[in-house]
C-alpha cells in the first residue's frame, strides 16, 4: 500500500501507529517483517480462537452433515448429499418446508410490522412532552425481559381459558376466540406477534439514537423555510435516519432467519412437529438432538448457516454499501 | 512471497498447538481389576435424573453417603441432570468424549442396544447374578444378547388416573376393564359436564402412548419384538393400532386444544387438569402420582386419585393382559472402576430399594423391596405390574430415539387430524434412513 492519497485513511481507520521516517541503517525489509511480526503477534490470539471457535464447527458440520450418525461413536455410514437432496433429505421434507415458510413469514412481517411502527413511535417519542424518558424506557421492557419469560407469560395469556380470549368476549368479540396457540392455522401468527411486541421496542430505541445525531439545524432550517412538522419527519428526519434503519432492517433480517426461543417455550413440541410453529432452528433442534439425527442435524444447520450467509452478504452488498464503505480502509481508486 | 510463506507456516504452527491441546485434554481412569477391590481410594461420578429438591434428590444423597460409610475408599460425586437433556445429550456427549460418569441413568431399550453397540458399558452379567434373578423378567430390558448391562431400581405399568368423586358424579361405579366400557364411561362423563380424558399431547409422547397401548392390545409379542430387534415394522397390526386410534379420536374424548397442553408442567398440563379436577382421567406412567403432588395448591396427592390397567380390545390380536411400561436403572460405563458395579448392587439392595420406594418416586424392582411403598394408589400399581401378564417396554424407548420420535410426531398428526394410521408405520420406516 502506498501513501499518497492521505484522504482515504482519513475517511477510514487511521494507521495504528503514524508511519515515521525510517532510522538510517535499518533495511526496508527489516521494516516490512516487523511490521508483520506485529500484524501476527496481534491478531494472533483472536485468530486462534476464530478458528477453533467459528472456522472449525463450520467446517465439522459441513463434515458431519454427510453421514448417517446417531452420535454414538465416530461417524462412519457416508451418504454423500443425501441430508439435503435425498428421498429423506431437508429438502424433501415438508416440515422442513414449513420451516422455511415460517422463517419467511417471520421475516417479512417483522420488516413490514416492526419498521413502520417502531418508526411512528421512535417520531412521537423525539418530540418534547411530559414523562418522555418514562415513555421510552416502558416500551423497551419487552425487549429486556428474557425470551423464556416471555415466552411462558404468552403463553399463559394465550390459553383457551386465559386472558386474551376473555378480553375478546368482554367486548363482544367473542367470535373471534380461538386456541391461540392450538390451532394450527394462526399459530405463526400469534407467535409473530409476540415477537413484534418483543423487538419493536428495540427498533425504537435504535431509531431515537439515530434521530438523537440528526443536527436541530437542520430541523430549524425546515421551520424557518416554513415546513410543517410532518413535511420535516418526511423530507428530512426520515432520510437522515436511512443508516440506522438499514441497520435495524438487517439485525432484523439475521435474527428471523434464525429465530428459535419464543417458537420453543410459547409453542408445544407437537405444534412445532406439525409445521404449525417451527422454525429452521427448532427444526434443526427437534432433529439433531432430540431425534438423534445428528448428521441430519448438521445438515440443517448448514442449509441455516448458507441461507443466513448469503442473505447477509448480499445486504452487505446492496443496501448497506453506503453505510459500511467508510469502514474500510485503502480500497478506493 | 517471502513473508506469505511464514506468516503459513505460523499458522499453521498455530493450528498444530491447537489440535495437540485438544488431544491432550481426554485423560481415561484406569480400570481396576477385581482383585484390589476397596484397596485404592476412587471418585465415582454418578449421573441421576432427580435435579428437582425433593425426596428422591435427598434420598440418592443419602445413598451416595451411607456407601462412602460403608467403604471409605469410595467418594461418589453426584450429578444431578434434567431427564432430557441427560438423556439425549449430556450422556451422549460425555461418551462420545471419553471421558464419561462412572455411573447413569439408563432407560434400557433401544438405547442400551446402541450404547452396547459402540461399546460404551460394562458386562455385569457376572457380578449381578442375584439381583437380576430377584428383579424377574424386566431385566432383561436393560440387556442385550443374553448379556446384562444396567439394572433398573424401579419399574411399573402404565394406566389411567382417575378421579373418584368424578366417576361417582357421573354415575360410573366401577372402571372399565373393555374398551367399550371406556367408550361408555366417556358418553357418560361428558353428559355429566366433566371433560372425560386430559391428554398432554403437547409433549407428543402422552399422545404417543395412546397408540403404543392399541398396538400391544393388537400386535403379537412376536411383531412387537421383531419391531424393535430389527427395525421391521411390517406386521399388519401397527395399521390397526392407529386405525383403533383414530375411531376413539372420532368420540372427542379429550380436551379442547390439546395440541398445546403440556404432560406436566403447571396446572394446566394434562396431570395438572386431573390434579385439580378439570378432568376425569389420564393414561399415564407410574410416576403420574408424584408429579400431580407438585401440581396441588397443597403439594399433596389428591385424595379422589385412583387407578386401573388398560383395558382390554375385543377383536384385537395381541395380548389383552400384556401391559405397557418402563422404568429407570443404572450404567457403568465401560472404563469404571469395579466399585461402580459393587455400588449399584448396592442401591438394588433390598434396604437401600425399600427406601427408594418410601420416597414415593417409584415402584421397587427387587424382591421385597415393595413393602416400602406408603401410597396406596402406588401399591395397587405395583401389584398390577406383578400381575400383568407380560409388561411392553415404552415402544419409544425401545424402538429407540430416532425410530420412537419419528413415530410420535405420526401419531401426533393423527391426533391433529392431519395424519393417517399408515403414515405412522410410514415414519418408523423412514427414520431408520436418516
Amino acid at each position: 500500500m502506498t501513501t499518497t492519497d492521505r484522504s482515504v485513511s482519513l475517511t477510514g481507520r487511521a494507521h495504528a501507529r503514524p508511519v515515521r521516517p525510517a532510522p538510517s541503517g535499518v533495511s526496508r525489509a527489516a521494516r516490512t517483517r516487523r511490521k508483520w511480526y506485529e500484524i501476527i503477534g496481534l491478531t494472533g490470539p483472536a485468530l486462534i480462537v476464530f478458528t477453533v471457535f467459528v472456522l472449525s464447527p463450520i467446517v465439522f458440520a459441513v463434515y458431519y452433515s454427510l453421514y448417517k450418525w446417531g452420535g454414538y461413536g465416530w461417524p462412519t455410514d457416508f451418504r454423500g448429499l443425501d441430508n439435503y437432496f435425498g428421498e429423506y433429505g431437508a429438502f424433501r421434507d415438508p416440515i422442513f418446508r414449513d420451516a422455511l415458510r415460517n422463517n419467511g413469514i417471520i421475516l417479512v412481517g417483522s420488516l413490514a410490522i416492526q419498521g413502520p411502527l417502531a418508526l411512528a413511535i421512535a417520531l412521537l417519542l423525539n418530540r418534547r412532552f411530559r414523562g418522555r424518558s418514562a415513555f421510552r424506557l416502558l416500551v423497551f421492557v419487552p425487549y429486556v425481559l428474557s425470551q423464556v419469560t416471555i415466552g411462558i407469560m404468552w403463553q399463559l395469556i394465550l390459553l383457551r381459558a386465559g386472558s386474551a380470549n376473555v378480553i375478546l368476549t368482554d367486548l363482544g368479540l367473542g367470535s373471534l376466540t380461538t386456541g391461540w396457540l392450538a390451532n394450527l392455522h394462526v399459530v405463526i401468527w400469534t407467535m409473530l406477534f409476540i415477537l413484534t411486541w418483543t423487538y419493536t421496542g428495540f427498533a425504537i430505541i435504535l431509531f431515537l439514537a439515530g434521530l438523537a445525531n440528526i443536527p436541530d439545524e437542520l430541523m430549524e432550517a425546515a421551520a424557518i423555510d416554513g415546513a410543517s412538522w410532518w413535511q420535516t419527519q418526511r423530507h428530512v428526519t426520515i432520510p437522515m435516519l436511512g443508516s440506522t434503519i438499514r441497520i435495524w432492517m438487517f439485525l432484523s433480517m439475521i435474527g428471523s432467519l434464525q429465530v428459535f426461543d419464543v417458537l420453543w417455550v410459547a409453542s408445544t413440541p407437537a405444534v412445532r412437529s406439525l409445521g404449525a410453529s417451527n422454525s429452521m432452528a427448532t427444526y434443526m433442534v427437534d432433529h439433531g438432538f432430540n431425534q438423534r439425527e445428528w448428521g441430519y442435524g448438521n445438515a440443517v444447520a448448514v442449509i441455516m448457516f448458507v441461507i443466513s450467509f448469503v442473505a447477509a452478504l448480499l445486504f452487505q452488498r446492496f443496501v448497506l454499501r453506503r453505510d459500511v464503505d467508510g469502514a474500510l480502509t485503502g480500497r478506493k481508486s | 512471497m517471502r513473508m506469505k510463506r511464514r506468516s503459513g507456516a505460523i499458522l499453521a504452527l498455530a493450528a498444530t498447538t491447537v489440535l495437540v491441546a485438544s488431544g491432550c485434554s481426554s485423560g481415561g481412569s484406569d480400570s481396576g481389576s477385581t482383585g484390589d477391590l476397596y484397596k485404592n481410594p476412587v471418585t465415582l461420578n454418578w449421573w441421576h435424573n432427580a435435579n428437582q429438591a425433593g425426596p428422591l434428590q435427598t434420598y440418592w444423597q443419602k445413598v451416595a453417603d451411607d456407601f462412602h460409610t460403608l467403604h471409605p475408599t469410595v467418594t461418589i460425586k453426584i450429578s444431578a441432570i434434567e431427564t432430557n437433556d441427560m438423556q439425549r445429550n449430556r450422556i451422549p456427549a460425555a461418551l462420545l468424549s471419553g471421558n464419561p460418569p462412572d455411573i447413569f441413568q439408563s432407560w434400557g431399550g433401544g438405547e442400551t442396544q446402541e450404547q452396547v453397540k459402540s461399546d460404551y458399558l460394562k458386562d455385569i452379567t457376572a457380578d449381578t447374578k442375584t439381583e437380576v434373578a430377584s428383579i424377574g423378567p424386566a431385566a432383561n430390558i436393560w440387556a442385550v444378547d443374553g448379556k446384562q448391562y444396567a439394572l433398573p431400581f424401579d419399574f411399573g405399568i402404565e394406566g389411567f388416573w382417575y378421579n373418584k368423586d368424578l366417576f361417582t358424579k357421573a354415575g360410573i361405579s366401577a372402571p372399565p376393564a373393555t374398551l367399550d366400557d371406556l367408550n361408555a364411561d366417556v358418553t357418560k362423563l361428558k353428559a355429566a359436564g366433566v371433560t372425560p380424558i386430559a391428554v398432554g399431547a403437547g409433549d407428543k409422547w402422552p399422545a404417543g402412548h395412546w397408540w403404543y397401548n392399541f398396538a400391544v392390545r393388537e400386535c403379537a409379542a412376536s411383531a412387537l419384538t421383531n419391531a424393535s430387534t430389527k427395525q421391521d415394522f411390517s406386521d399388519g397390526c401397527f395399521l390397526k393400532a392407529g386405525q383403533d386410534l383414530q375411531t376413539f379420536l372420532a368420540t372427542k374424548p379429550f380436551q379442547t386444544d390439546f395440541l398445546a397442553t403440556p404432560g406436566q408442567q403447571g396446572a394446566n398440563s394434562s396431570a395438572g387438569l386431573v390434579a385439580n379436577g378439570k378432568a376425569a382421567m389420564e393414561l399415564m406412567g407410574a410416576w403420574n402420582g408424584g408429579v400431580m403432588q407438585t401440581l396441588t395448591p397443597d403439594q399433596k396427592e389428591p385424595t379422589f386419585l385412583s387407578w386401573f390397567p388398560f383395558p382390554s380390545v375385543s377383536g384385537a390380536g395381541g395380548s389383552q393382559t400384556t401391559q405397557m411400561g418402563g422404568g429407570d436403572g443404572f450404567a457403568c460405563s465401560k472404563k469404571a472402576p469395579a466399585e461402580c458395579v459393587e455400588f449399584l448392587k448396592y442401591i438394588l439392595s433390598p434396604e437401600v430399594e425399600k427406601g427408594m420406594a418410601a420416597t414415593g418416586s417409584g415402584i421397587p424392582t427387587v424382591k421385597g423391596a415393595e413393602a416400602g411403598l406408603a401410597d396406596p394408589v402406588l401399591q395397587g400399581v405395583a401389584k398390577a405390574t406383578q400381575s400383568a401378564g407380560g409388561v411392553q417396554l415404552w415402544l419409544d424407548t425401545s424402538f429407540g430415539a430416532n425410530a420412537g420420535t419419528a413415530m410420535n410426531d405420526a401419531i401426533v398428526a393423527i391426533f391433529a387430524g392431519k395424519g393417517t394410521p399408515q403414515g405412522v408405520v410410514d415414519a418408523l420406516k423412514k427414520a431408520t434412513a436418516r
